[in-house]
C-alpha cells in the first residue's frame, strides 16, 4: 500500500535528531510495549508481514506523529481485536470482561530466552531456479497495491543490477494477508541514485533494495 | 512521568502523550494478564534480555574479530549468519546476517526505510532515530546530508552505499579498522567500535578518540 510508511525521498521530516547516549527506553511504558508484542506475537495467530500491514495501516497523521513504540501499541491493539482474543470494550473498561480466543501459546518467562534465541526465520525452499542471476540488468515492477508490499514506492519502475541472489524467502505481499507464504527468490538490486532520483541525484550514490523475484522483470 | 492525570481524565490534560500512552500500555497489559494471555514476568525477561544481554557490544565483538582474524573476516563476508552464530550471537532479528564492509573507496549506510528493520542480535534494540521518519526518508536520497547531522563529513569522492532492508536480511557494517590499532587485543579493537559505526552513521573510533 502506498501508506504513511513508505518514507524513502520524502522531505520536509525534520531534523534527524541523534540522542547522545541514548537510553534503552524512554518510559516505563516502553518496556512493556516492547514485552506485550513480543509476548503476542508468540501465540502464533498473525505473521510478522501481518503485523508490519497493520502498523502501515495506521491513518497518516497519527503514523507520522507517534513513537514508534506508540505505533506498535496501536497496531497491536488491532491485531487482538481482529483475531478475536479481546474486545474494543474491554480495552475501553481496563479490564477482561468476556473470555476470547485461546492462543496456541502463551510465552511463559522460562520460555523467553529459547524463543528470543531461536527467532523466526523466513527462509523456505522453492522447487524452481531462480530467473535472475548475478549482473543482471533488471526492472522493478510499477504497481500500487492496495494490500502490503516491500517493493518502496521509490523503487518502482527502476532499472537496477542484481548483485546476489540470496536465497528464496516467505512472499510478504501473500503473507501479510493470510494467502500462504509461497516463497520466491530474493535478490538484492542496486541503483544509481541517478536512476532513482534524476536531476542533481549524489553521483557518488548507490542504492539496493532486496527485491523478490515478482517485483523484477527482465530488460 | 511526573503529571498526571486529574478529574475526570477526559479533554483537559491531553498534553502530554507519554501519560496517555502509559494508561494506554497500562489497560492492554491489565486486559491481557486477567485473560491469561500474558506472563508479566516474560515481559520483565524480554525486557532484561535487550536491557543487558543483547545490545551493540556484540556486534562490536563481531567486528573485532573480523579485524583481527582474516579468515573470519572472509567467513562473516560469505555467510554473516554463520560466522556471527559461532560467536554466540543469533537469534531475532539476526536470522538471515549480512556483513558490508567499508573499505577506503565505499561507505555503508543502513537504513530501512518502510520499517523499523534492524539487526537486533548483533546490535541490540535500534535508537529511536533509526525508526523515525527523518532519517528514514532522507537516507536513500541525501546521505550525505544524514551523515553530516551525525558530525560525519566524508570526503567529495567517496562512494556511498545505502542499504534499505526491506526484506528480512539483516545488514551489519563493518568499518574501517581505525589506523593506530597494529598490536591491539581483540577486547582494545571491540571498545573502538561504536553502535553508529556499525550502521554506518559514523566510523570506528581512533584509539586517542576512545580515550
Amino acid at each position: 500500500m502506498n501508506g504513511p510508511h513508505d518514507l524513502g525521498g520524502q522531505h520536509g521530516l525534520g531534523p534527524i535528531a541523534p540522542e547522545k547516549d541514548e537510553p534503552y527506553f524512554h518510559a516505563e511504558w516502553e518496556k512493556r510495549a516492547l514485552g506485550i508484542t513480543l509476548s503476542c506475537g508468540a501465540f502464533g495467530a498473525w505473521t510478522l508481514d501481518e503485523s508490519r500491514h497493520a502498523r502501515e495501516s495506521l491513518p497518516p497523521p497519527i503514523y507520522l506523529s507517534a513513537s514508534y513504540y506508540e505505533i506498535w501499541v496501536r497496531a497491536l491493539e488491532t491485531l487482538l481485536k481482529r483475531h478475536g482474543f479481546i474486545t474494543q470494550a474491554e480495552l475501553d473498561t481496563g479490564h477482561m470482561l468476556e473470555k476470547g480466543r485461546e492462543p496456541k501459546r502463551v510465552l511463559k518467562a522460562e520460555m523467553v530466552a529459547g524463543v528470543l534465541a531461536t527467532g523466526g526465520p523466513c527462509d523456505r525452499p522453492v522447487d524452481r531456479p531462480p530467473r535472475f542471476a548475478v549482473g543482471q540488468t533488471v526492472r522493478t515492477k510499477n504497481f500500487n497495491p492496495k494490500t502490503h508490499t516491500r517493493l518502496p514506492r521509490y523503487a518502482r519502475a527502476k532499472v537496477g543490477v542484481v548483485e546476489a541472489v540470496q536465497g528464496s524467502f516467505v512472499f510478504p505481499d501473500d503473507n501479510a494477508h493470510g494467502k500462504g507464504e509461497n516463497p520466491q527468490w530474493l535478490y538484492t538490486v542496486v541503483f544509481d541514485a541517478g536512476e532513482i532520483w534524476g536531476e542533481g541525484a549524489d553521483p557518488t550514490l548507490t542504492v539496493s533494495i532486496d527485491a523478490w523475484e515478482s517485483y523484477l522483470e527482465r530488460v | 512521568m511526573s503529571e498526571h492525570h486529574h478529574g475526570d481524565g477526559h479533554g483537559h490534560h491531553h498534553d502530554n502523550h507519554f501519560t496517555d500512552m502509559e494508561a494506554r500500555v497500562k489497560a492492554l497489559e491489565t486486559v491481557l494478564t486477567e485473560k491469561g494471555l500474558i506472563d508479566p514476568e516474560a515481559i520483565d525477561a524480554i525486557v532484561e534480555t535487550y536491557e543487558t544481554k543483547v545490545g551493540p557490544r556484540n556486534g562490536a565483538r563481531v567486528v573485532a574479530k573480523a579485524w583481527s582474524d582474516p579468515e573470519f573476516a572472509d567467513w562473516l563476508k560469505r555467510d554473516a549468519t554463520a560466522a556471527i552464530a559461532s560467536l554466540g550471537f543469533a537469534g531475532r532479528q539476526g536470522e538471515h546476517m549480512r556483513a558490508v564492509f567499508n573499505t577506503p573507496d565505499t561507505h555503508n549506510l543502513v537504513v530501512c526505510t518502510l520499517c523499523s528493520c534492524y539487526p537486533w542480535a548483533v546490535l541490540g534494540l535500534p535508537p529511536v532515530w533509526y525508526k523515525a521518519p527523518p532519517y528514514r526518508s532522507r537516507a536513500v536520497i541525501d546521505p550525505r546530508g544524514v551523515l553530516a547531522e551525525f558530525g560525519l563529513e566524508l570526503s567529495a569522492e567517496k562512494k556511498i552505499r545505502v542499504w534499505d532492508s526491506t526484506a528480512e536480511l539483516r545488514y551489519l557494517v563493518v568499518p574501517e579498522r581505525p589506523e593506530g590499532t597494529e598490536g591491539f587485543s581483540e577486547d582494545a579493537l571491540a571498545e573502538l567500535v561504536t553502535r553508529d559505526s556499525m550502521i554506518g552513521t559514523g566510523l570506528a573510533l581512533s584509539p586517542e578518540a576512545a580515550r
